[in-house]
């Protein structure tokens, strides 16, 4: 979008019902140089944090180079810092969070747009938006006194039944299995994100064209075929983005996990096992930290940052496309 | 908009002010006190961050030096040392609670000058465990550092036995329970490790250690939650949150030889038996004496030596004189181990250091 060059000076305000400039002119110049500053305000913030945390980082990141990212070797007392085990629980977490929250989500949304009868949906909106208000600490609380020791039983009921098996029985396990592990900060990051991504896809639903819903009916097709026909193809994209969102949403929550999910670093892929996050990992040391490991933690910081930035974009870059085949499609 | 308020209402904002006015002029009922003899400081606010462990003692003395000069405000902000001494250094606070002392490197930082340390109280750290039938469990340094090392991993390993000739210990695992977050109590923790385990120890010592294995719990208390409610742990807790967690704590083997059970006797013995320095430092971890609890944990105030305000100044010096005198005595009421005679002295000593404008 081109911007007009500066104005012409303002003729006296003409009276009203007649002139040759239109009134307000000169207030919608000052309202387009307040936006272009508001929003170049946010731009420049950004740029501010990405800076400076980088800054206070560097003396970590250029002690460790790419080991930072590469290596598991966590020792403050050596100097060394390693950050794979973080960024490896942290992906964990989210990953076994957007599994969790995807399907849920979709059936919420689908249930709102499609099954549900018109007096229902507000309500069922309502009380999702409410999940996405609790606040995080809530939940951590709530993980940490109810659903951890309630659900010990369960993991090893699980552990017991898949012992032998050769892949799952090491995956689905711990050392020990503990109620403070990756499965149970999953199982609450899924509840966390699970507003949002309903909230896009519900969206993304709402604007599928009636003909294309209708044609699949008049074809014959029963409502799921419909919706497996008209429905998705068509959101596709959407979907994609709103799942993405809450991969981003769910890597960068801090006390929820930081309660739940036991700190104890790892790489070994145990799910009922305790793991640690980037996340959770400078929300607990940061207070008492000092020197090397300070910037070591702030590093954290900017590799969670840069991680979500790539996911965000990437999800911008599909809703970008969802939203001009939307417009392409002839209603 | 050219209407005025009606008279009746213009009376309203100067009344307000002058009840204002009056009620802040007027005597409030504290400043009528029973004692004569401490003069009535100006009013001030003291500000302050800093370690955790020591917080509940502080809030005490904060609470009983209140009620000797009202006029007086003072806030501790808590947070962990490392951040008491980094709000010190920039001079966000009027003075700093730590459980360690600032390493000379990190001398400059501290951007007003000169800085002197007042040692306050200390505690035992203890070691809680959670095994049923064995109610005095006897541990000296080495056993230690190999269970927390994760070398020795069942209760009845003969290295526990043969300090526990009368338990009768069960073939359980053992789970150590360490923190999940930056903590001086590590630091105490591991660095009388180091000094009293010799090279069974292999860990080092910092506030953030690289544990193998066991469980994690935030704060002192996430860890006595732990101990508490999981059969088989062991972890460090210190003593006021163990006693409050109604924890089993084992008796240590101290450099003496003798095995002794955390209280704040037996830390007060272990302050007695430390060499001070001329700067009030000192290091009681594995001191020698009979009745010493060799993990006893110091703690001090940090202030800088040259005061910016005569207001500030006096009301620090007076809270200090407060915490070395009458908050000694309150120590024990909160499970905390009060100086010895001689360290209370050399520290009152130290106030006429303090420069005040």
């Amino acid at each position: 979008m081109a911007l007009d060059t500066a104005p012409a000076p303002v003729a006296p305000p003409p009276p009203l019902g007649g002139g040759s400039h239109p009134p307000g002119a000169r207030a919608d110049t000052v309202f387009r140089w307040l936006s272009l500053a508001g929003g170049g305000l946010v731009l420049v913030i950004l740029a501010l944090v990405v800076y400076s945390t980088t800054r206070q980082a560097w003396p970590a990141l250029r002690k460790e180079g790419l080991d930072f990212v590469l290596s598991d070797d966590w020792d403050v007392v050596k100097g060394q810092f390693g950050a794979l085990a973080f960024i490896f629980g942290t992906l964990v977490i989210s990953v076994i969070a957007l599994l969790l929250a995807l399907p849920v989500s979709i059936g919420i949304a689908l249930f709102i747009t499609e099954v549900a009868p018109r007096r229902l949906q507000r309500p069922v909106v309502y009380v999702i938006d409410l999940l996405a208000v609790i606040p995080s600490v809530v939940f951590g609380l709530w993980g940490i006194l109810v659903l951890a020791p309630a659900i010990l039983g369960f993991y090893q009921n699980v552990a017991d039944a898949v012992s032998g098996v050769p892949v799952l029985g090491n995956v689905l396990n711990g050392t020990p299995v503990v109620g403070r592990s990756f499965m149970t900060a999953g199982i609450i990051l899924a509840i966390m994100i699970t507003p949002i991504i309903t909230s896009i896809t519900r969206e993304v639903f709402a604007t599928v064209p009636r003909s294309q819903k209708e044609a699949a009916l008049a074809l014959g097709a029963t409502r799921w075929e419909m919706i497996r026909g008209a429905v998705f193809p068509h959101s596709r994209s959407g979907m994609v983005a709103g799942a993405m969102i809450g991969f981003g949403r769910a890597m960068g929550e801090t006390i929820a996990v930081a309660l739940v999910i036991g700190s104890i670093p790892t790489t070994k892929l145990q799910l009922f096992g305790s793991g640690d996050s980037m996340a959770a990992v400078i929300a607990n040391n940061f207070g008492d930290a000092s020197g090397t490991f300070r910037s070591a933690l702030i590093g954290l910081g900017v590799v969670l940052f840069g991680m979500t930035l790539v996911i965000g974009t990437v999800a911008q870059a599909l809703v970008g496309r969802a939203e001009r085949r939307l417009g392409a499609v002839a209603r | 908009m050219t209407r005025t308020l009606p008279r009746s209402r213009r009376l309203i904002l100067p009344v307000l002010v002058l009840a204002l006015v009056a009620a802040g002029c007027g005597s409030s009922g504290k400043s009528h006190s029973s004692k004569p003899s401490a003069p009535k400081l100006a009013a001030a606010t003291l500000n302050s961050s800093g370690a955790t462990f020591p917080q509940a003692f502080y809030q005490e003395a904060i609470k009983n030096f209140a009620g000797e000069q009202p006029a007086v405000t003072i806030n501790y902000g808590g947070g962990g040392s490392g951040k008491g001494q980094t709000d010190l250094q920039g001079q966000l606070v009027d003075f700093a609670g730590s459980d360690a002392l600032p390493k000379p490197e990190d001398l400059a930082k501290y951007k007003g000058g000169a800085l002197l340390y007042f040692p306050t109280v200390a505690a035992p750290i203890t070691l809680s465990y959670n095994l049923s039938g064995v109610g005095n469990l006897q541990l000296s340094a080495a056993t230690i550092a190999k269970v927390f090392a994760g070398q020795i991993t069942k209760w009845d390993d003969p290295a526990i036995k043969a300090e526990n000739s009368g338990a009768s210990l069960p073939s359980t695992a053992i789970t150590t329970v360490h923190r999940s977050d930056a903590s001086g109590t590590t630091a105490n923790f591991t660095k009388y490790l180091v000094a009293a385990a010799g090279s069974a120890w292999t860990l080092g010592s910092d506030k953030s250690v690289n544990w193998p294995g066991g469980q994690a719990g935030n704060g002192n208390g996430g860890v006595a939650q732990i101990v508490k409610s999981t059969p088989g742990t062991i972890g460090y807790v210190d003593f006021s949150d163990a006693k409050a967690a109604g924890l089993s704590f084992a008796a240590i083997k101290n450099a003496s030889g003798q095995y002794v059970e955390p209280s704040t006797e037996s830390a007060s013995q272990a302050l007695a038996g430390s060499t001070v320095n001329s700067d009030l430092s000192y290091n009681p971890l594995n001191a020698p004496g009979a009745k010493a609890y060799p993990i006893t944990a110091p703690t001090w105030i940090l202030v800088y030596k040259n005061q910016t305000g005569k207001a500030k100044g006096e009301a620090l010096k007076a809270f200090l004189e407060y915490v070395l005198a009458g908050g000694q005595t309150a120590a024990a009421s909160v499970d905390f181990a009060k100086l010895p005679d001689s360290l209370q002295q050399r520290a009152k000593a130290q106030l006429s250091q303090i420069v005040i404008p």
